[in-house]
């Protein structure tokens, strides 16, 4: 299964790689890269309906997360990929905001990566 | 010359009385030739009596007219009595000289009339003027009075005035140090979105490292030594990181107490790129915090070559900050204005979504300002939008203390006005401004390198 991080955070790739390391491994998992919501939609344009997840930060500059998923939706109508938001604040306005839009899940930072490879899994199954 | 003293009266009573007395001797009895002795004695007497009043000094003159006539009389009386013959020989000369002594007396009695009038005038002159004096030195003593007053006033209200700036500076004070804390509250939101990322990057890091050290040692026990190495290879990586983002964190709050700080004139070389980066992010994600709706697309052009900067690095930060917040305020309100096209065909001065909010800053280096003779590049910074523009009536009062577009509560009014005199009289540089109305504007700080 593929999945698209996109964060300004550089490092956060360093982070999903090592803590989905065994996983990456076993080539269970293969985990992609993009550093704001414009790169992340040039990427899926060109990979269509490669990335079954996207798992986004919502504050980046330019174009923010919500934005991203906005677009993700109103685009890839049929099998619209999983998106799950991600975001330092976790508060109801982001939320709802997210959800209306038709964010698949909500996380907030400091991610909890134990509970997020279940949801990623039973996701996937 | 009136004279009321009364030692004057008593003589002088007498010697009219005496007068009257004699006149009436000389006209009853015909006595005629003994009276004018006498006459000749009274009068010649009366004279150097007179003559000898020092207080009659100024009629001298007067009371000397009559002497030659009465000398003369006298004269001519005694040569009749002495030889009646010689009289009567010299008769003519004698009455001609008598009558010489007569128009002396006139002349002088006319001159002394003269005289006695113009000092008769000179004195009432001088009485008036004395008179005059009198009243000036009167309204002069009050003048006076009331200048004193007036001055006490006016040193009170001086003092007053002076209380009063005292207090205005104290207040003036007070308000740049409430900007500076406000626009802190404007950066809080900023702030702890950068201080959260490296702090979740510090706490991912570490747990990861927990872990990865159990597996560590797991593979130890098994032997797997190839393993081990890349473990603890990935362990010490982590452990950059974890300092990496721990340092990160350090320096925003650092900066963060020192943009709060109250002054600071420590000048230090400064890398502008870097500052303008930083505030740059926190600039967006304050505004970002506060109106998650809210984006915009933000460009930055950093030359590199620009080097360090000798400058006062919390100022330019609250510089850079506060045309950055007003950039986003100016895009952000431009973008509320516009509206979405009603109906096809219609047209639309500018669509809503067509309006892509852009916010820019760029560094560059430039020459030496014109009209300096020692050369010496200076660093250039601009802050661009195309929000709406400064309308051309309120481009003047952009920098003044206190003028504001914002509503009430919303700006202190201090921003730009604080910012110009941080470039100009902190840094010798200067801060412009271009604008086009309803297409944006630059504000550009240009300042001295060395």
């Amino acid at each position: 299964m593929k999945i698209l991080v996109v964060d300004d955070e550089k490092d956060v790739q360093f982070l999903f790689e090592q803590r989905f390391r065994k996983e990456i491994k076993s080539g269970e998992m293969e985990i992609l890269f993009a550093f704001s919501g414009e790169e992340a939609l040039a990427f899926m344009k060109k990979h269509e309906h490669e990335a079954v997840l996207i798992l986004s930060d919502i504050n980046m500059p330019g174009m923010s997360g919500l934005e991203l998923l906005k677009h993700i939706k109103e685009k890839y109508e049929k099998p619209p990929p999983i998106v799950m938001m991600i975001t330092a604040y976790g508060d109801d306005e982001n939320y709802d905001y997210a959800m209306k839009l038709g964010a698949d899940d909500f996380l907030t930072k400091p991610l909890d990566f134990t509970s997020l490879k279940e949801k990623l899994k039973t996701r996937i199954v | 010359m009136s004279n009321n003293k009364p030692e004057w009266l008593k003589p002088l009573i007498y010697a009219i009385s005496f007068f009257v007395a004699l006149f009436a001797i000389e006209a009853t009895f015909s006595l005629e030739y003994i009276t004018k002795w006498i006459w000749h004695i009274f009068l010649l007497s009366g004279v150097i009596i007179l003559l000898r009043q020092k207080e009659l000094r100024v009629l001298r003159l007067f009371i000397l007219a009559f002497v030659p006539y009465l000398v003369a009389a006298l004269l001519s009386d005694l040569i009749q009595l002495i030889s009646k013959d010689y009289f009567i020989k010299w008769d003519n000369y004698i009455d001609s000289a008598k009558t010489l002594t007569l128009i002396w007396m006139a002349a002088i009695l006319f001159s002394h009339n003269r005289q006695s009038k113009i000092a008769e005038k000179e004195r009432i002159k001088r009485k008036l003027e004395d008179e005059l004096n009198k009243v000036i030195a009167v309204r002069k003593d009050e003048l006076e009075a009331l200048v004193a007053e007036r001055t006490a006033e006016l040193l009170a209200q001086k003092e007053e005035l002076e209380n009063t700036l005292a207090d205005l500076r104290n207040t003036q004070s007070q308000l740049i140090q409430s900007e500076k804390m406000a626009s802190l509250g404007e950066l809080t939101a900023g702030i702890a979105h950068e201080i959260q990322n490296p702090l979740n990057f510090v706490n991912n890091f570490s747990e990861l490292n927990t872990e990865l050290m159990a597996e560590l040692k797991e593979e130890i026990d098994n032997g797997n030594f190839e393993e081990v190495k890349a473990i603890a290879l990935d362990i010490i990586n982590n452990e950059k990181k974890i300092m990496h983002h721990g340092k990160r964190a350090d320096g925003i709050v650092k900066s963060m107490l020192n943009h709060s700080r109250s002054s600071s004139v420590e000048k230090e070389p400064t890398d502008i790129n870097e500052l303008a980066d930083e505030y740059l992010r926190l600039t967006y994600h304050g505004i970002r915090a506060k109106d998650k709706s809210f984006n915009a697309t933000i460009k930055t052009y950093f030359d590199e070559s620009i080097g360090l900067v000798n400058v006062i690095p919390q100022d330019i930060g609250r510089v850079i900050l506060n045309l950055l917040t007003n950039a986003f305020f100016a895009v952000k309100e431009k973008k509320n204005s516009l509206t979405y096209p009603i109906a096809e065909g219609e047209p639309v001065k500018e669509n809503k979504d067509d309006y892509e909010p852009t916010v820019s800053i760029s560094t560059r280096v430039i020459g030496a300002a014109l009209g300096t003779k020692l050369g010496g590049n200076r660093v250039e910074i601009r802050v661009s939008d195309n929000g709406n523009g400064i309308p051309h009536h309120i481009l003047k009062k952009i920098f003044q203390p206190f003028f504001t577009t914002k509503p009430t509560g919303h700006g202190t009014g201090l921003g730009l006005s604080l910012s110009y005199d941080i470039i100009t009289k902190g840094h010798g540089g200067e801060l412009k401004v271009e604008t086009k109305e309803g297409k944006g504007c630059t504000f550009i700080i240009r300042l001295p390198k060395i």
